[in-house]
């Protein structure tokens, strides 16, 4: 069963600015999914049509098969949403804003105060239930917004750059979160974000949205494998004058103690460091020199056809 | 179950508005308590005892039915155009928004905020009066019906202000420059018996009089108009607004871009 299907979406706003043109996307039933693409792409017109906080100019929007337009409340009961910016009532406390929330989809209260119970607590909210929202962290408000959008148990989840803005300890535990209900729980996830590194931990699918059109959409490693080439960063224990010659590995110098070396999709990391051992190069650590999605999906914006030619470590 | 569903949406946002203006009493509900009580105090036992009957009735008694009226006419209005443009404005409207309630649910439950905290301030204030006045009831269904159905109409009126707001000076503009006036030449502190003729039928195109005076009646038993034309008049405006009003939400007009 599809979670999401939008067929022939097309949004255009007052004033003639064109936010989407025929966007057909599905998404399955249990994917964690993530929707990428630049400021001003389109991510938020379709994430805002599909809560129905964006009118369409036309299409069709189901949710579960659910057509949004027909049967409104089935398909909305079955969608949860996280905004990316804190849309709460900040004189509201933690606890009315879930158990409002529940109220709104027709969840009675003793059946909301347990849920909401039980999402605080996992998201590390509950001693805080009395606390008015205003007064909470940054992190915390990102928490309630996850909270407040789980507490009717939604089957599809869409979050809008959840974690901009949230230090890493709390990045990698919203991180751990987000797989623990999206594998326990079954909910389809639904993500956009700027970081890119996340989509690629997080994500089984992927779409990337440019200019109003959906210009990929594809499983996550099969955009990776895409790339024909791995780039790495070598740190070396002593400076290296020279490269040595006959190094088969596509290299760059770019300090006395660093290297920049390709891996190509034909070699292994074992072939580059029997290399390194021959020509005598001492490393001391090696990273990646940038996320590889990043490197792909910069491509991919400039319109670059042979992706495979794209560098990636 | 959808039945129920909507009804447990729509006490939500009930509550909602009750703890909103409850939690904020000392700018919700004293005031009107006592601006009211200046009222009496001024216009009823200082300047009232001179002016002497009106109507055939003492002067505190001719405007006591007035003065509730105005307090449940702007508490009415305010409650819902502060409440629904703050949800606008703090945009979490769109808590609501994305959830199933229909919008015929969300408009009642704004509405059911703004006739409780009018009617709440109704009772504040007729209880002030008791102090200054022991008030006559002729009818308690006129008095009820004509009180709740003003303060759905002005609910409304509100409600829809909030739609069309963009900013904060955009909710006060109709209170203070139409409500406030319409009130006050609405007979609360004068019958229009009293006015030359043309003035008097300039007066008769003011909505606020005919709900005035329908108040009126179900204390003092007293009109200067025909309380069923009061009754169809309130009636009428509560549809062309709730019409009105659905119109704009299913269009998603200030709400949805």
């Amino acid at each position: 069963m599809k979670a999401l299907t939008l067929e022939h979406l097309n949004k255009t706003y007052k004033g003639g600015v064109v936010a989407l043109r025929d966007v057909n996307l599905t998404v399955d039933q249990g994917d964690f999914f993530g929707l990428l693409g630049p400021n001003g792409a389109g991510k938020s017109t379709l994430i805002g049509i599909i809560s129905s906080l964006v009118t369409k100019t036309s299409g069709r929007v189901a949710v579960f098969d659910h057509d949004l337009d027909r049967h409104p409340w089935e398909a909305k009961a079955s969608l949860g949403l996280v905004p990316q910016e804190f849309n709460f009532n900040n004189f509201e406390t933690v606890e009315q804003i879930v158990l409002n929330q529940a109220g709104y989809y027709g969840i009675r209260r003793g059946v909301a105060r347990q849920r909401a119970e039980r999402y605080l607590r996992e998201l590390g909210l509950w001693e805080k239930r009395r606390a008015v929202s205003r007064t909470l962290s940054g992190g915390m408000k990102r928490r309630l917004m996850i909270a407040r959008a789980l507490v009717h148990e939604p089957r599809l989840l869409i979050l809008d750059e959840p974690t901009a803005g949230v230090d890493i300890e709390l990045r990698r535990s919203m991180w751990q979160f987000l797989r623990d209900i999206n594998r326990a729980d079954g909910v389809t996830i639904i993500l956009t974000t700027h970081y890119l590194e996340e989509a690629e931990n997080l994500c089984r699918n992927i779409a990337i949205i440019d200019e109003g059109r959906i210009i990929e959409h594809t499983d996550t490693q099969s955009l990776l494998t895409r790339l024909n080439t791995h780039e790495f960063v070598l740190d070396l224990t002593a400076p290296l004058d020279s490269l040595p010659a006959g190094f088969p590995f596509q290299t760059q110098q770019i300090a006395p103690r660093q290297l920049e070396v390709q891996v190509g999709r034909d070699q292994t990391l074992t072939e580059l460091f029997l290399e390194l051992e021959r020509t005598g190069i001492q490393v001391s650590s090696m990273k990646n020199k940038s996320n590889r999605l990043e490197e792909l999906f910069l491509r991919l914006l400039r319109g670059d056809s042979d992706t495979g030619t794209a560098s990636g470590g | 179950m959808y039945q129920q569903r909507t009804l447990i949406a729509l006490a939500t946002i009930a509550r909602k508005e009750a703890q909103r203006y409850l939690r904020i009493w000392v700018q919700t509900l004293l005031p009107p308590a006592i601006t009211m009580a200046l009222y009496f105090v001024i216009f009823g036992n200082l300047i009232g005892p001179r002016i002497g009957t009106m109507d055939g009735h003492t002067y505190i008694d001719f405007i006591v039915p007035g003065i509730i009226m105005m307090a449940v006419i702007t508490n009415s209005y305010s409650n819902v155009v502060s409440s629904f443009f703050g949800a606008k404005f703090q945009r979490h409207v769109e808590e609501i928004l994305v959830s199933p309630t229909p919008n015929s649910v969300i408009l009642l439950g704004y509405i059911s905020g703004g006739v409780s905290r009018g009617l709440l301030t109704g009772l504040i204030v007729t209880l002030v009066s008791l102090i200054f006045t022991r008030l006559p009831i002729h009818s308690i269904p006129v008095t009820v019906s004509v009180v709740f159905l003003t303060s759905v109409l002005f609910s409304l009126g509100g409600f829809i202000n909030a739609v069309f707001a963009r900013k904060f000076d955009d909710i006060s503009i109709v209170p203070v420059f139409i409500l406030t006036p319409l009130t006050y030449l609405g007979g609360v502190f004068y019958s229009i018996n009293l006015l030359p003729d043309f003035w008097r039928m300039v007066s008769m195109a003011n909505p606020v009089l005919y709900m005035v005076n329908a108040f009126r009646y179900g204390f003092l038993g007293a009109s200067d108009i025909d309380i069923w034309l009061a009754y169809g008049l309130i009636l009428i405006f509560i549809a062309i607004l709730a019409g009105f009003a659905m119109y704009l939400l299913h269009r998603g007009v200030g709400l949805r871009s």
